[in-house]
């Protein structure tokens, strides 16, 4: 003990001696899949939350049960950045099969908390460590031996709780949130948090720089994942049918939507105003989906990308025979399987002309958890008013994550049930033709079934029809059909979400984005501003098609960064295809696609690289 | 000169038969399928069944085509192959008020279709499906589907080598709830099954033998017209009265099956197979493996429960139609969404 001691307090000599660090660094957490660290990390992101100070936190995991390991990252963040940072300046090391690397790892300077039979002092001299007894800690605070693996999480809170200077009264507020109404595991939760926190007090000197302080920055905030975020605007635009099969990582849209459901949609007698199938497949998923909208049902699905390309030919089925439906895609790694529990952009293109012939669909980008909401109930308004299947495009960042965002506004429009004739409606006409443009809008009248008049029936169909619904295969009757739904098509671009431009200064230089490479390019636009003394100008696409302001911003610029996550610049091709000569050749590529949530110094590097700066 | 016509004669709710038909057909004279076709026109009239009620599904092929030549009054919805039943499960979700005809083929159901199939099965979706079943594929010209029995022989030469699927036997395994086999040219017994099926409620599954004229009416097709007059061995007796038909039949109660539908009609199935039990599953099974040993063709009403509760019923849905469920019930308060924020702060 004598020598550690020495070892010490020569550190702490060293590193006390640095400039202390206030809220503006990440914890790595290092645990095994399936040993329950989820509420553990939880519990310390909410509670850096709960002391003002803006977070976010990241789960890099494998597509196991249990077993492999896991990363949990939480970055906080004095400026707000979000974004996910290369280096994380701690680590909790719980995992031994990965501890070594993970140490090894550590920035210089940065702080090592760990099992302290894991000895791994011995590896570096650089980083200031925290040796734990978890194990004789938890079995000190857990009898039961089947528990000790969950609690265990707990002791590491307790731990980074004290060394961070985080208030014990913030995190037994978070903890009494996570298991609320359950007291017993409240209490053995909190008893573990307490033992860790004790032991740090007792046993550990500080010796590192960082700390978090109070802040008032996350007042009135809410931290959801976007998943969540999906259901809840799928609720609020009132669905009725919800049709899915499971797949990584959509799973969670349809489980929450479904439990809403069940709280707020169940009639005094009982009875449910929805139905949720879980279907044989994704292709099932789709025809249920297109089956229900058909049949006047608000409906949706939600998937990935395998299940994406198994829903291609329902979506020109969708698009031809104009029906709508919602589809969620949480965008995760491909091509084929891919890695399933890593992020990734690479659907857009896929999504945007899903199904072979001429087909393009209305593709939502949100960007935040609050556009997930916002689009979510957006995107059933704009698949009834356009009768088209309409896809909203997350990924596993935005959708697997938590996120801090302001309290979701009320919707404030009623819902938009689209273009439907009544009986009485028909009484007044006479009779109607399905897909005949008479509003000039592209856009034709329906009737649900069950609609009780003579005249209502129509005949739904694949195949090539005319604009009364009979089959056709003349040449200028398909091609009016085709011809007016490009013009329908058209008509979107000013339905859908307008683009959110940032920053339109005197810069030649402009960004271009969709989704979650908005948080790393915020920071990056700060980055490039310190670094290189330049403003960059920035354009964030909320939808396909692309609004006209789109084309005016790249008019604007010399040179337009197109910065996704992908491997073949897919937005930047979907945005050549719509651009005029001139302004194609502007249009250069930032991309990103290890899996990894996109990171700031990897577009500020790219730009500079690229600009020969 | 005026010459008083005859009004035509009209059903229950007041309809001549006229308003059920359909379009002209397009499909080859003497295709098995138009006979089909008209029985339902006639079960549909016969019944009275409001044509605004129906939704007439189906998925590609010839079969397929048949919705657009009956019931022009109903909304009518011809989706992609092998998917009717899942295009089917969301419409009857989106308003299970309406009574759901599909219509479908060997190669759309037992092929690329069999998947959603077994699915539509197990759910036991209030729907009548009917395979119009004729062992070939027509629209591509003539190649074996999955129904065809092992030596038939195409009009090629070609022997098929791999056994059938009996889309009965499937059906009652997996939990179809009113499963029959019929003969599209037996006009009588389609159209008394047919009548059955409208008053059932869950999913009725009904093979139809429906000859191909063009590519499957030749000596050596197990599915020609000569081969069922030849080979079609009815298990049972089928007969139908209407819960608004008052007829009373004196029966020999052990040569009858009486099966009282969930409408109030009643379903009698005269034994022409001795003790044939209509609701024992596995008997049900065998019998019609049995059949195919000896190289009969097995038509009637091989399996019936009418007390099975349906996929609906396991969804506890509201008796409106959820298409047409008022904003007010659909989308939540702003107090909910404003008690949502609140606990996630």
């Amino acid at each position: 003990m004598a020598t550690g001691d020495l070892a010490l307090g020569q550190e702490q000599g060293a590193l006390s001696a640095q400039k202390r660090v206030v809220n503006d660094f990440s914890i790595n957490v290092a645990t095994v899949n399936g040993s329950g660290s989820q509420s553990a990390n939880s519990v310390l992101l909410k509670s850096i939350f709960g002391m003002g100070v803006p977070v976010s936190g990241k789960n890099l995991f494998p597509s196991n049960i249990a077993g492999l390991p896991t990363w949990y990252t939480i970055r906080a963040s004095k400026d707000g950045y979000v974004a996910r940072k290369r280096d994380a300046e701690i680590l909790v090391a719980l995992n031994p099969e990965t501890a070594k690397q993970d140490f090894l790892n550590l920035p210089p300077g940065g702080v090592a908390i760990y099992e302290e039979n894991l000895n791994l002092k011995q590896f570096r001299g650089d980083v200031a460590c925290y040796p734990v007894p978890f194990d004789k800690l938890t079995a000190s605070v857990c009898p039961e031996a089947k528990l000790r693996k969950l609690v265990k999480n707990m002791i590491y809170v307790g731990v980074v709780a004290q060394l961070l200077a985080i208030d014990l009264s913030v995190v037994e507020h978070g903890l009494k949130k996570q298991f609320a109404k359950k007291q017993k595991v409240f209490d053995l939760n909190f008893g573990a948090v307490k033992a860790g926190h004790d032991y740090a007090q007792e046993k550990l000197v500080k010796h590192d720089p960082y700390v978090i302080q109070r802040m008032d920055k996350t007042a009135g905030q809410i931290i959801i994942d976007g998943n969540a975020a999906c259901a809840m605007g799928a609720v609020f635009a009132g669905v009725t049918v919800v049709a899915w099969y499971p797949i990584t990582p959509s799973t969670s849209v349809v489980e929450a939507t479904t439990d809403l459901l069940k709280k707020l949609r169940v009639t005094p007698e009982g009875k449910a105003t929805f139905a949720v199938v879980q279907a044989e497949d994704e292709l099932a998923a789709i025809g249920m989906v297109l089956g229900a909208g058909w049949a006047g049902a608000r409906s949706m699905t939600a998937t990935s990308g395998p299940g994406i390309s198994l829903m291609a030919e329902f979506s020109g089925l969708g698009y031809f025979a104009e029906l709508p439906g919602v589809i969620f895609d949480v965008q995760r790694s491909g091509p084929s399987t891919g890695m399933p529990t890593r992020t990734s952009q690479a659907d857009l293109l896929s999504t945007a002309f899903l199904s072979h012939g001429d087909t393009k669909h209305i593709v939502l980008l949100p960007g935040s958890v609050k556009e997930c909401f916002e689009f979510g109930y957006a995107a059933f308004d704009l698949a009834e008013r356009f009768q088209t299947p309409v896809f909203v495009l997350t990924d596993l960042d935005l959708g697997m994550n938590n996120w801090m965002s302001e309290p979701f506004q009320y919707p404030d429009k009623p819902l938009d049930r689209g273009k439907v004739l009544t009986a009485e409606d028909l009484n007044r006409l006479g009779g109607f033709a399905r897909y005949r443009d008479v509003d000039g809008d592209a856009i034709g009248w329906r009737t649900l079934p069950g609609t009780m008049h003579p005249k209502a029936a129509y005949f739904t169909r694949g195949s090539g029809h005319n604009d009364s619904a009979g089959y056709t295969e003349k040449p200028d009757e398909y091609q009016a059909i085709m011809d007016r739904l490009a013009r329908k098509f058209e008509n979107a671009r000013k339905a859908v979400p307008a683009p959110v431009i940032y920053r339109n200064g005197s810069s030649k230089i402009g960004f271009i984005a969709y989704g979650t490479s908005d948080f790393a390019i915020r920071e990056s636009l700060d980055q490039i501003k310190k670094e290189q003394r330049l403003d960059v100008d920035y354009l964030r696409i909320r939808a396909y098609p692309f609004a006209s302001e789109i084309h005016d911003f790249v008019s604007a610029h010399d040179r337009v960064y197109v910065v996704e996550q992908d491997r073949d610049g897919q937005l930047a091709s979907l945005l050549k295809l719509d651009l005029a000569a001139d302004q194609v050749t502007k249009i250069r590529s930032i991309l990103h696609y290890n899996g990894l949530p996109l990171d700031a110094r990897t577009i500020t590097d790219g730009f500079v690289a690229k600009e020969g700066l | 000169m005026a010459t008083a016509t005859p009004a035509p004669k009209v059903n229950r709710i007041g309809l001549p038969i006229l308003e059920y038909r359909g379009g002209k057909s397009t499909l080859c004279a003497g295709c098995g399928h138009n006979a089909i076709s008209e029985r339902i026109i006639d079960a549909m009239f016969e019944m009275g069944v409001e044509p605004e009620r129906v939704m007439k599904m189906s998925g590609i092929g010839c079969s397929s085509k048949s919705p657009a030549y009956f019931m022009s009054r109903s909304h009518s919805f011809n989706s992609v192959h092998g998917r009717m039943p899942s295009v089917s499960t969301g419409a009857i979700l989106a308003n299970h008020q309406m009574m759901m005809l599909g219509v479908s083929g060997d190669g759309d159901t037992a092929s690329i279709g069999v998947g959603q199939f077994v699915h539509l099965l197990r759910r036991n979706l209030p729907m009548i499906y009917i395979i119009e079943d004729n062992g070939v594929y027509g629209l591509t010209k003539g190649q074996f589907s999955a129904t065809a029995d092992i030596g038939s022989k195409l009009k090629t030469g070609v022997i098929n080598d791999l056994p059938a699927i009996d889309t009965c036997a499937l059906a009652i395994q997996l939990g179809a709830t009113f499963v029959g086999r019929s003969f599209s040219g037996d006009k009588k017994q389609l159209l008394s099954m047919l009548k059955a099926a409208i008053a059932h409620k869950g999913t009725v599954m009904l093979d139809v033998i429906s000859p191909c004229v063009t590519f499957n009416d030749h000596e050596g097709s197990t599915k020609s017209y000569k081969f069922m007059q030849e080979n079609d061995e009815p298990i049972n007796e089928v007969g139908f009265v209407a819960s608004f038909e008052d007829i009373n039949v004196d029966y020999d109660s052990g040569q009858v099956y009486d099966v009282q539908m969930h409408d109030g009609s009643s379903m009698r199935l005269r034994k022409l197979h001795e003790d044939y039990d209509p609701t024992n599953k596995a008997e049900a099974v065998r019998t019609l493996m049995d059949a195919h040993s000896n190289n009969e063709v097995l038509t009637g009403v091989f399996y019936i429960d009418t007390q099975k509760p349906t996929f609906i019923d396991l969804l506890n849905l509201v008796d409106e139609p959820l298409a047409t469920l008022p904003e007010t019930v659909t989308r939540p308060s702003k107090t909910v969404l404003e008690t949502l924020m609140h606990n996630l702060q």
